[in-house]
C-alpha cells in the first residue's frame, strides 16, 4: 500500500492543526476501535466558514484527509461545505487506497457534525436531514476474528 | 529495524547460491551428472536444516514458505487423522496462516478451540490440558509470537498433549534460526519454519514431520519430498536455506547476544524518553530482537510513516496484516485497550543493526511522538483533566 504524494504532503505538513478557541461549531467523530478519531472545530461569520481546525488520532490517511478538508471548507458557505463529499476529498488528495476510503468518510462526517453543532447553537435546531453513509463507504478489508 | 517482516540475505548465503544460478541446472531427479550435483546440494541443505532443530534429514520437507508449511501442517494432519476425531486446539494469537486454514476447517465440520493468553501473551499449559477432548486430534501452538515476541512454554504444552497421544504442531517461523530449538528433547511432532526469518532467501520454508506421524500430501504429483510435496525442487531456495541454517546454528550465541543487547538498549532508552508507553510481550521469555511497544494517544501507522521519512523502517504490527485497519488480534488478545492497541509499533533487531542505529531511533522517535500527540484529540483530553 502506497500513499500519493499529496497525501504524504498533507500528512507530513498538516494544515490547520489545533482547536479554535470559542469555536462556533465542534464535532468529534470516529472511535478508537476503528483506529481513527477526528475532531473538527469551525468559526462561522455571515453564513461562511472563516476558519477550521482539526485534531486527529489516526493513520496517515486520516491526518491527510482532515488537513485537506479544512482547506477545502474555509471560505465556503455552510451549504457549499455540506455538499463536499468524501469522494471529492479523496480526489483532491490524488486518491486513497481502497482500505483507507473510510478516512475520507470520517472527514465528511466531521464537517457535517461541526455545522450541525453550529446550527443547534445558533438556531436551536440542527441539520434537518443528515446525509446517510452506506456501510460500503466504510470499507474494511476482511479480517479474522477467532 | 523490521527484521520480523523478513531478514536480509546473509552474504554467505548469496555466495552459496550463485554457483547454482550458473551451473546447477540439472533436475535433481535426473540420473546424469548434472542431476547429481543438485541432488547432493539438496541432501546437504536438508541435513543442515534438520540439524538446526536437531531432527533427522528425512524428517524435513521443503515448502515454498512458512505460510505453506503451516497450511500443510493444519490441513495435512486434520485430513489424515479425520477418523480419530475432529477437534483441534490452538491459541488466539496464532499467525493468520494457522488461523485462516482452521477457519476453513471449521466450515467443513471440525471443531476448533481457541485458547486465550495472559497479558504477556502466554498460553497456559493448564488451559491446554482442560481443552483436550476424546475427539482431539491436533494441538497447534506457536513457538514464539511474531508480533510481541513471547516464547510459549512449548516443552510443557507438548508433553501434556503427547501424554494424551495427540499430535502436536508448533509454528516456529518466528523462532527457528533465532533461538535454540531441539526436537530430540521435546515431543514436538510437526514444526514449521521459514528461511527468510534467519537470513536465508524468500520463497523457501520447511516442515519438520517426525517419523511415523500421519500427514496427507500437500501437493500431489511426483516423488519429490517423499511424495508429500511434489514438484521439481526449488534448488536455489533450498541451497540458500541450508546455508542460512548452518550459519544460524554456528553463529546463534553471538547473534542472540548482539540483538538482545541492542533491543534492551532501545527499550531502556524509549522508556526513559517517552511517557505513556507500554512494552508488549513477556519481559523475559521473548525473542531476543523483538520490541513491541504501545504508544498511547497516537496511532502506529503515522509513527511508521514519519520514521520512514527519517530512513528508519519499522512495522506497526504484523507485516502480513498491515493492510487491515483493525488493531492487531495479538495485542487485543493480551487485553490491551483498543485505543492503546492502535498505537502499537514493532522494532525487530537484526544482525546488521548497530548501536548507532539504536541511538538514531532514540534521537528521532521522541519528537515524532510529541508532534503526533499534539495533533491527537485524545492527548488533549488527558491534559484537560
Amino acid at each position: 500500500m502506497q500513499y500519493s504524494a499529496k497525501v504524504m504532503d498533507h500528512f507530513a505538513n498538516p494544515r490547520n492543526v489545533g482547536e479554535i478557541t470559542e469555536a462556533d461549531g465542534v464535532a468529534e467523530v470516529g472511535n478508537p476501535a476503528c483506529g481513527d478519531i477526528m475532531k473538527m472545530s469551525i468559526k462561522v461569520k455571515d453564513n461562511v466558514i472563516v476558519d477550521a481546525k482539526f485534531k486527529t488520532f489516526g493513520c496517515g490517511a486520516a491526518i491527510a484527509t482532515s488537513s485537506i478538508s479544512t482547506e477545502m471548507i474555509i471560505g465556503k458557505t455552510l451549504d457549499e461545505a455540506l455538499q463536499l463529499t468524501n469522494k471529492a476529498v479523496a480526489e483532491a488528495l490524488g486518491g486513497l487506497p481502497p482500505a483507507k476510503m473510510h478516512c475520507s468518510v470520517l472527514a465528511e462526517e466531521a464537517i457535517e457534525g461541526a455545522i450541525d453543532d453550529y446550527l443547534k447553537k445558533t438556531t436551536g435546531k440542527g441539520l434537518e436531514k443528515k446525509k446517510t453513509h452506506s456501510h460500503d463507504d466504510h470499507h474494511h478489508e476482511p479480517d479474522f476474528h477467532p | 529495524m523490521d527484521n520480523a517482516a523478513g531478514t536480509p540475505m546473509h552474504p554467505h548465503v548469496r555466495e552459496a547460491i550463485i554457483p547454482f544460478l550458473k551451473e546447477g541446472f540439472g533436475n535433481p531427479s535426473n540420473l546424469h551428472q548434472f542431476g547429481k550435483i543438485t541432488n547432493d546440494a539438496i541432501r546437504i541443505a536438508r541435513e543442515n536444516v534438520a540439524s538446526l532443530i536437531n531432527a533427522k534429514a528425512n524428517e524435513i520437507i521443503f515448502t515454498a514458505s512458512g505460510t505453506e508449511a503451516n497450511n500443510f501442517a493444519i490441513k495435512g494432519i486434520s485430513a489424515a487423522n479425520k477418523k480419530k476425531g475432529n477437534h483441534i486446539i490452538t491459541s488466539e494469537i496464532e499467525h493468520f496462516s494457522i488461523l485462516n486454514p482452521l477457519k476453513s476447517l471449521e466450515k467443513s465440520g471440525y471443531e476448533i478451540t481457541y485458547l486465550p493468553v495472559d497479558k504477556y501473551g502466554l498460553v497456559h499449559p493448564d488451559d491446554v490440558r482442560s481443552a483436550i477432548k476424546p475427539t482431539t486430534i491436533l494441538a497447534s501452538i506457536m513457538f514464539a509470537n511474531n508480533e510481541i515476541g513471547t516464547i510459549e512454554p512449548i516443552r510443557e504444552i507438548s508433553e501434556i498433549v503427547k501424554a494424551k497421544d495427540i499430535i502436536f504442531h508448533t509454528d516456529a517461523v518466528a523462532a527457528a534460526g533465532n533461538v535454540p530449538i531441539d526436537v530430540s528433547t521435546m515431543p514436538v511432532d510437526v514444526l514449521s519454519m521459514s528461511a527468510n526469518q534467519f537470513y536465508g532467501p524468500t520463497g523457501i520454508g520447511a516442515l519438520y514431520v517426525r517419523e511415523g506421524i500421519r500427514i496427507m500430501p500437500f501437493i500431489e504429483g511426483g516423488v519429490q519430498e517423499g511424495g508429500r510435496r511434489a514438484g521439481t525442487e526449488n534448488v536455489i531456495g533450498i541451497v540458500g536455506m541450508g546455508k542460512a541454517a548452518e550459519l544460524a546454528k554456528t553463529e546463534m550465541p553471538q547473534r542472540l547476544e548482539h540483538v538482545r543487547k541492542l533491543r534492551d538498549m532501545l527499550c531502556e532508552g524509549l522508556l526513559k524518553k517517552i511517557s505513556n508507553i507500554y512494552v508488549n510481550g513477556h519481559p523475559a521469555n521473548k525473542l531476543p530482537g523483538h520490541l513491541s511497544i504501545c504508544i498511547e494517544f497516537i496511532e502506529g501507522e503515522s509513527v511508521l510513516l514519519f520514521l520512514d521519512m527519517q530512513g528508519i523502517a519499522i512495522s506497526s504490527g504484523s507485516a502480513c496484516t498491515s493492510r487491515s485497519l483493525k488493531a492487531s488480534h495479538v495485542i487485543m488478545a493480551t487485553g490491551v485497550d483498543a485505543a492503546i492497541a492502535q498505537g502499537t509499533v514493532l522494532f525487530s533487531m537484526g544482525i546488521d543493526n548497530s548501536e548507532n542505529d539504536v541511538k538514531y531511533v532514540l534521537e528521532k522517535l521522541p519528537p515524532i511522538v510529541e508532534r503526533l500527540r499534539q495533533m491527537s484529540p485524545l492527548y488533549n483530553r488527558k491534559n484537560n483533566f
